[in-house]
């Protein structure tokens, strides 16, 4: 190995999770009630979230190099073209 | 064959990463297709979403984020040396897996005793932007849940090896790997869940 292991700590994985799980309760809540489009607005916003505190500290790319973490960007931009170019066609058809 | 060992966990850790992004290319596709029909039949896709049990959705994603922490520490308890809570936590990471599994079984036996399934005589006759949402949430569901008892059998795999010592504090990319690998069943749940049960 070229570099030193990061050791995540039990403490701060299980503060992830309780953050995940409040996370997962206001999304639960924001789509009890009537809020109309900004539920599915809101719900995706807290999803990304969510997915973002995964990637990082679950998933451990917030101790990795440059090389993963371009790669995990490129692949998320390849996904965001995709689904803009997608609906820049449907939506203008 | 020499006794030469070659490693290259950063190679082994860079290939699950590039595999993960086409898993995650494949389930945007399914998203995708979410999408444009969500947009094409707004109330079909509304009444279909409505008959998902939400709370089987909230007590599976709560068994799935309870799965990845123990998986993560699992990753965590190896790097320590701690080889007996590795194989526990990689234990209760699989016994969540089977948890999901069943309520997921429930969840597609009441919905295939009420006559939703694709192709059946009740989804034909309605609309069809309705067969057009459970298809889309079966195979969504589907393919998902084939990852969690690929990655449930595949933690197994590697707790037997942490167990007679082959994956160890100074050898645990298999681990490491495995654990992503679950990660990401868990992030794809993170979207299905919202999408399907939640904002319609």
């Amino acid at each position: 190995m070229n570099e030193h292991h990061h050791i995540v700590s039990y403490s701060k994985l299980i503060a992830i999770w309780l953050i995940l799980l409040a996370l997962t309760a206001l999304t639960v809540a924001i789509t009890r009630v009537n809020l109309g489009g900004y539920k599915v607005l809101g719900a995706l916003v807290i999803a990304c979230v969510k997915s973002g505190l995964v990637i990082a500290v679950f998933m451990h790319m917030k101790y990795e190099g440059r090389l993963l973490r371009w790669l995990l960007f490129l692949a998320l931009v390849t996904l965001a073209v995709f689904i803009g170019l997608t609906f820049f066609d449907v939506l203008y058809r | 064959m020499t006794g030469h060992l070659h490693k290259d966990d950063f190679g082994a850790k860079l290939g699950m990463w590039l595999f993960l992004f086409t898993e995650l290319l494949l389930f945007g596709g399914l998203f995708l297709l979410y999408a444009v029909y969500l947009k094409r039949y707004p109330h079909e896709f509304a009444a279909g979403g409505t008959q998902l049990n939400w709370i089987m959705g909230t007590a599976n994603t709560a068994i799935l984020l309870t799965s990845s922490l123990s998986a993560a520490m699992a990753v965590t308890a190896v790097q320590r040396g701690e080889l007996k809570r590795t194989v526990a936590l990689l234990g209760g990471t699989v016994l969540c897996a089977a948890c999901f599994m069943v309520i997921k079984y429930f969840e597609w036996s009441a919905k295939i005793g009420h006559g939703i399934y694709p192709g059946s005589e009740h989804l034909k006759a309605g609309a069809p932007g309705e067969s057009v949402f459970f298809s889309l949430y079966y195979i969504s569901t589907g393919i998902h849940g084939l990852h969690v008892m690929i990655g449930a059998a595949l933690l197994t795999w590697i707790g037997v090896k942490v167990r007679s010592g082959e994956v160890n504090a100074d050898n645990y990319i298999l681990l490491e790997n495995g654990a992503l690998y679950w990660h990401l069943v868990d992030l794809i749940w993170i979207f299905i869940f919202p999408l399907y049960y939640l904002v319609l």
